[in-house]
């Protein structure tokens, strides 16, 4: 068993590292306060590689792994996690169900602006009345005159509404099955189609730096050419999709942990009490060890969940993905409070970062499968 | 055109620095291809980029500077050859001279660019022995490269401004950091750096017979540290009193 990063990983990761910290930290704190999308931090991304870095050179990437991509994003949300889930929605949601399940045309169409970063695309699968109850889906898809015709709604879509948004993959109910699920079957809808709208965006509580939207969709057209797979392969696309994003959320909160225990570190040095710095006192140092194992730990298992992800052979990936979403993620929910907790009242208020921390953190417990459904799924791997 | 760039891995200079018992740079911990180097590369691949033709890496060192030279293959660099040889450890500056310019002289090269000096040994020696073993003009602290049909073209920075000097290729450069940023490694650039030869090169391959050292360490010491100023503290004549200084170091 060999825990080192191979040379190439480990060049991600510092090439990823400088530019996250020279580029993207500096900016984060005022995207932040302006709710504002980083459009040329994006554009930077793209031309360093970041959205290609895991797709094969023939489809325009650069032939990285998936543990390198799992890297790139952690350490981008180290910086800004609302720029993390910008790249890990447009990779894991975006592009790959159109790499893995699109056909020649769709790729050809699609896929060198969206792996450049030039465009993104977004992933339509939650609506109002279907969260954690994927199958529940209400929109549906008829076949119409060689078209398919698309009525219904999407509720939380990450990437929708930019100015350099290309469409959305949405599920959608295209027949009845035996049973109580019905047939779910993807479709690709570009940005601007007649019947597709993109409502204007939620006022959340943190990842002010991503773009989020509603979606609605009335008689919205789309030629039977942009059918995503097979019809009736929804269920399958999104299970094995939202497998794959769930590794990376666990990233991108490995990435925020640590941001979490950094800060805590250097202020616990600076910050003077009872005549010396508090980092001195046990009661602080007891803290700092916890998270710091902790984020070790998360990342670990994260690591090992992109590489299982990457042998398409492993039995174990589904649990472990599980797991390292479910770790890693109330591993950086601690890690922020606790250093709020060390930064005092400095850290109730925005001059610090912990503060953007805390509310940004929130979330990872939350999308691509709530902590709840991976205990759920976990214990379902256990034979219960 | 053929392009050969030198560049070195050196311990991490943002660490603190030790000595090993024998007075030699301790090389054990995090070690980074040479900054200075870095604007070798860049220097490289923009002549490249106007020009056309190869950037070829060459460097001495052990096994494990192999990163460095990813580096500058992540960079945009074609090859590299790497000439590794545990009898090397310690090498001074004519023999790491002779060694690089018996690798490089069958590559016959019709620019060779180096760093102006190390960032750890700072000697700034091996570029110079390098032209002289080469047998190529020189042209030293260039912060611009032009290659002119066979003439070579630098400005060279100087204290006042610059001096333009060209030069009949084959020819040696030395350039500091006003040829521009290095360009971060794409990531297509790393994961293409995989695929890209790196020659390894041992001693007896180059027929070099290592004699005795030209250099040796007699004592080290630290260097003296720097007096505290004087503190003008304003009592209404600070303004006097700092222009009497200044003109005192004949800075006015």
């Amino acid at each position: 068993m060999d825990f080192e990063l191979s040379p190439e990983q480990k060049q991600v990761r510092d090439l990823c590292r400088e530019f996250a910290q020279e580029v993207v930290a500096p900016a984060a704190a005022e995207l932040d306060r302006e709710h504002r999308f980083g459009y040329d931090i994006v554009r930077q991304m793209g031309d360093l590689g970041l959205f290609g870095l895991g797709f094969p050179e023939d489809a325009g990437g650069a032939g990285g792994d998936f543990l390198s991509y799992c890297i790139a994003v952690e350490e981008i949300s180290r910086a800004d996690a609302g720029v993390g889930i910008t790249l890990e929605a447009a990779v894991s949601l975006g592009a790959t169900p159109i790499q893995e399940f699109g056909t020649k045309e769709q790729k050809e169409c699609w896929l060198p602006d969206l792996l450049a970063g030039r465009k993104l695309w977004a992933f339509g699968l939650t609506e109002p009345g279907a969260g954690s109850d994927a199958a529940g889906t209400r929109t549906r898809a008829q076949p119409e005159d060689g078209e398919w015709v698309i009525n219904g709604s999407k509720q939380f879509i990450t990437n929708s509404g930019t100015e350099i948004s290309a469409g959305v993959t949405v599920t959608a109910l295209t027949g009845k099955r035996e049973g109580a699920r019905g047939e779910i079957s993807a479709f690709l809808v570009p940005t601007g189609t007649p019947g597709y709208t993109v409502e204007p965006s939620y006022r959340k509580l943190g990842w002010h730096s991503s773009d989020t939207h509603p979606l609605t969709f009335e008689d919205c057209h789309v030629p039977a050419g942009n059918l995503l797979g097979k019809q009736g392969a929804g269920y399958r696309q999104f299970l094995h999709t939202l497998a794959g994003g769930r590794v990376a959320i666990a990233a991108l909160s490995v990435g925020l942990a640590q941001a979490c225990l950094d800060a805590a570190v250097t202020y616990a040095k600076e910050r003077q009490q009872f005549g010396k710095p508090i980092a001195s006192f046990q009661a602080i140092q007891f803290k700092l060890a916890d998270m710091a194992m902790e984020v070790e730990l998360a990342r670990m298992i994260t690591y090992r969940a992109a590489i299982a992800y990457s042998d398409r052979g492993s039995v174990e990936f589904r649990k472990l993905a599980s797991m390292a979403k479910l770790f890693a993620s109330e591993t950086s929910k601690r890690a922020a409070d606790q250093a709020v907790q060390i930064h005092g009242g400095y850290g109730f208020i925005e001059d610090y970062p912990v503060a953007r921390y805390w509310r940004d953190v929130k979330i990872n417990e939350i999308g691509e499968g709530t902590s709840e459904v991976q205990r759920m799924l976990i214990a379902r791997e256990l034979g219960i | 055109m053929k392009i050969v760039v030198t560049v070195k891995q050196i311990p991490d200079p943002n660490a603190p620095q030790k000595l090993t018992s024998d007075n030699r740079l301790d090389r054990g911990g995090e070690a980074v291809l040479d900054p200075g180097d870095e604007y070798g590369v860049e220097a490289g691949l923009k002549l490249k980029e106007a020009h056309g033709g190869e950037v070829v890496l060459v460097s001495m060192g052990p096994a494990k500077a192999a990163d460095a030279i990813r580096k500058g293959l992540s960079m945009g660099a074609d090859r590299a050859i790497h000439v590794s040889d545990d009898s090397l450890a310690g090498a001074d500056a004519l023999l790491t001279a002779q060694i690089l310019a018996a690798a490089i002289k069958p590559e016959n090269p019709d620019l060779v660019i180096c760093g102006t000096e190390s960032t750890d040994g700072s000697t700034g020696m091996v570029p110079p022995m390098l032209a002289e073993l080469l047998g190529m003009p020189q042209a030293t602290f260039a912060k611009q490269v032009e290659v002119k049909g066979d003439k070579v073209s630098v400005h060279r920075q100087t204290n006042e401004g610059y001096e333009v000097v060209e030069a009949q290729a084959p020819a040696l450069v030395t350039v500091t950091a006003g040829v521009g940023e290095p360009r971060y490694a794409s990531l297509k650039g790393i994961m293409a750096a995989r695929s890209k030869e790196v020659k390894k090169v041992e001693l007896s391959a180059l027929g070099i017979e290592k004699g005795s050292p030209a250099e040796s360490v007699e004592g080290v010491a630290d260097a003296e540290t720097r007096k505290a100023g004087e503190v003008i503290e304003d009592d209404g004549n600070a303004a006097e009193r700092i222009l009497a200084f200044l003109v005192q170091v004949k800075a006015v």
